[in-house]
């Protein structure tokens, strides 16, 4: 179910803003900020068991929480993935790769977002052996393992997709790639709050995406070099 | 019952059987009909390759017809009338994302990988080995399967695994395969002694979020894809693909590689070069070796 609503959800993004234009996209010095709450009881994070890996254990003092509803202070809602989704002009991916680290056997970061057709690189930071396995559907699937001390996975996607990331050696980690085709986009802070930058004038569709709640989208229009602002309240419930 | 209510009552009797009838035809004729959400639209162009031997979608959509589709379903998506009662489930071909392969995880299987899996079966599955077609129908199912994902159309098989010579059979070659065993936590899943009752046995799933069970090698049972060292290698290299079994092929090197399979057949209840050089080994030095667990784990406490 979920997995389909992903895909509806990416071919949506496909759909909005595939439409690459191919002329260099004007810079923009608009922006969105803004802050992601919840109303509602948020469920309980658990606590993980990492007692059967104990290299990855120790490494934390209290146990870590699941992720899939991180909260903070003030109602906050954090790892949102605030994006463009439509109105956006396109661009080039960026030639700087994003990171991902699987470290004391956690993804760090929990939700990483990134463009289409962007380098992305893959370290294992652990004493043990993780397999990374990105359950993309739109993407072509794949599954590898990655010992201590092996070198960087580099690789990309070349299609938008939302695409759950586990370790079937470590089941209670767990995260996500966002593969976005735009480079406007922001993820949530412990405080809840975003902020996309770079913004040319424009009509666009702000999308805020939560792995667990339905999506939301508000229209901002920005002139000039404007700075808007645009908030985002997710209903949550305590299961 | 008066004779009139009689004639009524077989009179609607049999409509409905026509009706049933007709339905079943029809549903056929959905089958066979040149609907483009059947496939893809190039359902007759699409052709697979095995040696010299040349496939055509348009024979084995027939052939899928009459022997696939009761489990893999008249839409390719794994969803006959009979797959709720099959574990693991068929095969989903619509997301072209297969187990047994020569080539590297994330690609497309080659139409021989996809032959051999016909012709070969699964074993411990629901899918039998299809040796009884011609090797000319298999090899037409293999065009018509790839008519259900437009990957086919779009991108190429990836290339196949160079599989080395199999270096020799030494007790050294065993040794190092177990450590290697313990290093890259294949007993995570598939248990210390290979029994697949490792930790994280009971929480595997596929990637559709049915629970999966890791191979037991003590079953002794064929491997999923094969049954040869050659086999056992491409399986750990290649990995299969929509498991959570994942890829080796970037972490152990070739030689390493046939250390690995060389300690594996050990684990087998089989009589094989491997497992006598490994009982008259732990005959003699057994209680030096330190057992594969969390304990002999780098970092471990």
């Amino acid at each position: 179910m979920r997995s389909r609503y992903f895909t509806a959800l990416a071919v949506a993004v496909l759909l909005g803003s595939g439409m690459l234009v191919f002329a260099k996209p004007p810079a923009g010095s608009g922006s969105i900020t803004g802050k992601v709450t919840y109303t509602g009881t948020p469920p309980k994070m658990k606590p993980i068991d990492m007692s059967k890996e104990p290299s990855c254990a120790k490494q934390h003092a209290t146990p870590v929480l699941t992720e899939n509803v991180a909260t903070g202070p003030g109602n906050a809602l954090q790892w949102v993935v605030v994006y463009i989704s439509a109105g956006d002009q396109g661009s080039t991916a960026p030639s700087q790769a994003v990171r991902y680290d699987q470290k004391g056997c956690q993804y760090l970061p929990h939700v990483l977002p990134m463009q289409v057709d962007q380098g992305l690189q893959i370290y294992n930071d652990d004493q043990t052996s993780h397999n990374i396995h990105p359950l993309s559907k739109i993407n072509a699937e794949w599954n590898k393992s990655q010992p201590p001390g092996s070198p960087a996975i580099d690789t990309k996607y070349d299609k938008p997709e939302f695409i759950p990331v586990k370790c079937n050696i470590h089941p209670w980690m767990h995260g996500y790639f966002i593969v976005l085709n735009t480079s406007h986009y922001a993820v949530s802070g412990e405080d809840g709050s975003f902020d996309i930058k770079g913004l040319p004038p424009g009509k666009y569709t702000v999308t805020a995406w939560q792995e667990q709640y339905p999506a939301q989208s508000q229209e901002v229009t920005i002139s000039g070099s404007e700075a808007k602002t645009a908030n985002f309240v997710f209903k949550v419930l305590p299961y | 019952m008066t004779l009139k209510k009689l004639a009524v009552t077989f009179a609607l009797g049999s409509m409905a059987l026509v009706t049933v009838g007709a339905t079943s035809i029809l549903a056929q004729s959905h089958v066979n009909s040149p609907d483009p959400s059947l496939g893809a639209p190039s359902v007759s162009s699409e052709e697979s390759h095995i040696g010299n031997m040349t496939g055509h979608a348009g024979e084995g959509k027939q052939l899928y017809r009459r022997y696939c589709i009761g489990c893999h379903g008249p839409d390719g998506n794994g969803e006959g009338m009979n797959a709720q009662w099959i574990d693991p489930k068929p095969r989903d071909f619509t997301e072209a994302t297969f187990k047994c392969r020569s080539t590297p995880t994330g690609t497309l299987p080659t139409d021989q990988d996809l032959y051999d899996a016909i012709t070969r079966g699964f074993v411990t599955t629901n899918m039998p080995s299809w040796r009884p077609l011609t090797p000319q129908q298999r090899a037409d199912l293999v065009a018509f399967v790839k008519t259900w994902s437009p990957r086919w159309t779009k991108g190429k098989a990836g290339a196949p695994l160079d599989i080395p010579a199999e270096t020799p059979v030494t007790i050294e070659s065993i040794l190092h395969g177990r450590e290697l065993f313990q290093k890259l936590e294949c007993w995570k899943c598939h248990g210390p002694e290979g029994h697949g009752d490792g930790p994280s046995a009971l929480t595997l799933t596929d990637d559709k979020g049915n629970p999966i069970r890791p191979y037991d090698f003590s079953s002794g049972s064929r491997f999923m894809c094969g049954t040869t060292n050659r086999d056992l290698y491409r399986i750990f290299m290649t990995g299969l693909d929509g498991s959570p079994m994942p890829s080796f092929a970037d972490v152990v090197k070739p030689n390493e590689a046939w250390d690995l399979v060389h300690f594996l057949r050990t684990l087998q209840p089989l009589k094989t070069q491997e497992a006598d050089l490994w009982m008259a080994y732990r005959a003699a030095h057994g209680a030096d070796l330190k057992p594969i667990g969390p304990d002999a784990a780098p970092g471990g406490q």
